[in-house]
């Protein structure tokens, strides 16, 4: 056991923390889930990107450093330690991308991964469907085989896409058989969002902004060379990437440590809030925090000696999302009177908290995850 | 940055466990509530003869001369099987502090558990030799804890030497908690996989499975910070009090949580001494108000970060 940072892990924090002091914009940018702030976001996508920092851990090929899993995990917690903006891309480079390394051809590597990479183009996740949502098998939209042309033609409808109202890609599942059973015949499409019989309505959220949409699909047409993995195994392909969005790629450890240290610093600046109480539940949300931290480490070493990790993200998702309410929860409380200002320099904390309240719910509600964790950790019998 | 435990420490934690499943039985720690001593028979020597209870102290003395990252594994397991010995106390931390091996140490703040089978007793007042002292004894909610409040001349010990062994103990609480978090989760889990009420295993129900799956969690997220902290014991890192504070917070947590879901799920047959649950429940009810309880570690906590 060595729990110290190397030297070559150091000086690579160094460089992260400089370069993003310099670059890092100020003020901060409108919420990248609205269309203005969606467009400031790329730009600095573009910043990241031409300075390798956009995909660390990629090969250098597409836009990427190489950087080893820890060297990933240091950038991130030096990233939202600086307070740098959220990532517009990440359903792109944090999702779609290890799908790609993992089941991708030589083609769509080449093709998708350095635009990604670049903000070039921006990827949406089309999963849910108005009667598919945790049921994520139960989706209807059909793709039909198309010989003549050799692809396939899709129909139906996806919903609460993330910025599907300002991506230009949607990844997603369709049903390529539908006489298959339910987890079988289903196929993994990478689309592009500009062509005919493609309609996207946006859909504003909780927190006001046009952060999700619909997306209607009419026969249109994907060439095969646009189907990732195999035509009708998407379940296992799919799997793979709810796998990242729970775990460990969508949701480092740096996000809620930065959270948790701006919620001291807040509780230093109203102790008139600060009760026994209060304290005492910060100090257990700053201990979470850690224990969020210790437990990725012990993860992250696991996997670097080439270990798979498998219902644990299931654990770990529920974890972080409930953390995450609880800190901005806390910060509300300590706000007090001023919680529901949307100006100002606190009103952040609103903003976080109605986005961390949708966190029990994406990627598989909680509810989904424990009955994963009993199962599949406990051994727990499904019926 | 390497967060794991060496094929060394993992063999010296299978090894313990297999001794400890055959020696420390459920039906040995029932015999350890009602027998003379309070303790198993024999189990004691066995664990020395391992290695176990003399493993941080000096080679020179008898030791193993080795680290807490060797130890804390071990201490786990002691929890997982509820061994009621003073193994924390003597391996954890009265071995360094007397600088030797052979020495039985109890310990703790007030009332002392095995004060009458140890040669050496520390609490609050400081260091007594047994030999000298008057044991008042107390019983415990768990019985195979023989509590005594040690009367008598206490002599001074070396504050710093004292403040290391203290977190040395509580690091060594927080394992056996998680142990007991472990073996209660997985008596719960083969118990509602067996039982079957409305013509199904009642561990297929929802309710049922979502108390045991955030026991679980509790689990997964304290046990690293009882392994980090032992690290920091072990690197006399400068903010090894913090570290072991909130691990002795989480694994009290997880201990207890698992401890309520544990009899929730299992039932009446759960709330009668004559399943084993008992056992742990209770272990796991004293160990998460010794050596500081969870609101007492988080205060620590806070001093540091606030």
């Amino acid at each position: 056991m060595d729990l110290s940072e190397s030297a070559a892990e150091q000086q690579f924090r160094a460089e992260c923390r400089s370069w993003l002091e310099a670059h890092v914009p100020r003020p901060a940018l409108p919420s990248g889930d609205t269309r203005a702030g969606f467009a400031a976001h790329l730009e600095w996508e573009r910043t990241l990107f031409d300075a390798r920092y956009a995909v660390v851990s990629w090969p250098r090929e597409y836009g990427g450093r190489e950087a080893s899993l820890w060297e990933w995990l240091i950038f991130e917690e030096e990233y939202y330690a600086a307070g740098a903006p959220q990532r517009v891309t990440q359903n792109g480079i944090f999702l779609l991308a290890p799908t790609i390394f993992e089941f991708g051809t030589q083609e769509q590597k080449d093709y998708v991964l350095p635009k990604m990479a670049a903000g070039e183009h921006t990827w949406c996740q089309g999963w849910s469907e108005p009667n598919a949502g945790s049921d994520l098998a139960g989706i209807q939209s059909r793709a039909t085989r198309d010989e003549a042309g050799g692809g396939w033609r899709l129909s139906g409808q996806k919903t609460w896409t993330t910025r599907g109202a300002f991506c230009t890609h949607l990844f997603g599942l369709f049903r390529s058989d539908p006489e298959a059973e339910r987890h079988r015949g289903l196929t993994y499409f990478l689309v592009a969002l500009d062509q005919p019989g493609i309609t996207v309505r946006p859909v504003e959220r909780l927190d006001g902004d046009e952060g999700f949409a619909e997306v209607f699909f009419d026969d249109v047409f994907v060439p095969d060379a646009d189907v990732l993995g195999e035509p009708n195994e998407g379940w296992a392909v799919a799997m793979a990437t709810t796998g990242s969005e729970r775990g460990l790629t969508l949701r480092s450890p740096g996000r809620f440590m930065a959270t948790a240290r701006r919620l001291i610093e807040l509780a230093r600046t109203r102790t008139d809030e600060l009760d026994e109480t209060r304290r005492d539940r910060l100090v257990s949300a700053w201990i979470d925090a850690e224990a969020y931290r210790w437990q990725t480490f012990w993860t992250v070493t696991r996997a670097a000696q080439g270990m798979k990790s498998g219902a644990e993200s299931s654990m770990v998702k529920v974890f972080w999302s409930e953390l995450d309410i609880e800190l901005h929860e806390l910060a509300l409380d300590l706000l007090g009177r001023h919680a529901e200002l949307l100006d100002g320099d606190d009103a952040a904390w609103m903003k976080g908290y109605e986005f961390a309240l949708a966190g029990p719910i994406y990627a598989g509600t909680n509810e989904i995850q424990r009955n994963v964790i009993a199962e599949r950790v406990l051994g727990l019998p499904r019926k | 940055m390497h967060f794991a435990f060496t094929d060394e420490q993992l063999a010296l934690r299978d090894a313990t466990r297999d001794l400890l499943t055959k020696e420390c039985t459920p039906a040995h720690v029932r015999d350890a509530w009602t027998n003379a001593a309070g303790r198993v028979p024999g189990l004691w020597e066995q664990l020395d003869a391992m290695g176990v209870v003399g493993l941080l102290a000096p080679e020179a003395t008898g030791g193993l001369g080795l680290d807490f990252v060797d130890l804390v594994l071990v201490l786990e397991e002691t929890g997982r099987h509820a061994v009621p010995e003073p193994i924390v106390e003597t391996a954890a931390y009265g071995a360094p502090l007397v600088g030797r091996a052979g020495v039985t140490i109890a310990a703790s703040e007030w009332y002392v558990p095995w004060a009458d089978s140890a040669d050496v007793i520390f609490t609050a007042a400081g260091r007594f030799e047994r030999a000298g002292v008057t044991l008042v004894p107390h019983p415990s909610v768990d019985g195979a804890r023989r509590l005594f409040e040690v009367q008598g001349t206490a002599t001074a010990v070396d504050g710093d030497g004292v403040l290391a062994a203290y977190d040395r103990g509580v690091c060594g609480i927080a394992a056996q908690q998680c142990g007991l978090a472990d073996r209660m989760l997985q008596l719960t889990a083969d118990y509602v996989r067996e039982r079957r009420q409305f013509g199904v295993p009642v561990g297929s129900f929802q309710a049922v499975k979502h108390h045991l799956a955030n026991a679980r969690i509790a689990l997964e997220f304290a046990r690293p910070l009882v392994y980090r902290a032992a690290a920091s014991i072990a690197a006399e890192h400068p903010d090894t009090s913090v570290h072991v504070s909130m691990a002795k917070s989480k694994a009290d947590a997880a201990a207890l949580q698992t401890a309520r879901v544990a009899l929730q799920c299992h039932g009446a047959i759960g709330y009668t001494t004559e399943y084993d649950l008992h056992l742990y429940l209770k272990r796991s009810w004293a160990l998460a108000r010794s050596w500081g309880d969870a609101a007492f570690h988080r205060g620590r906590v806070s001093r540091a970060i606030l």
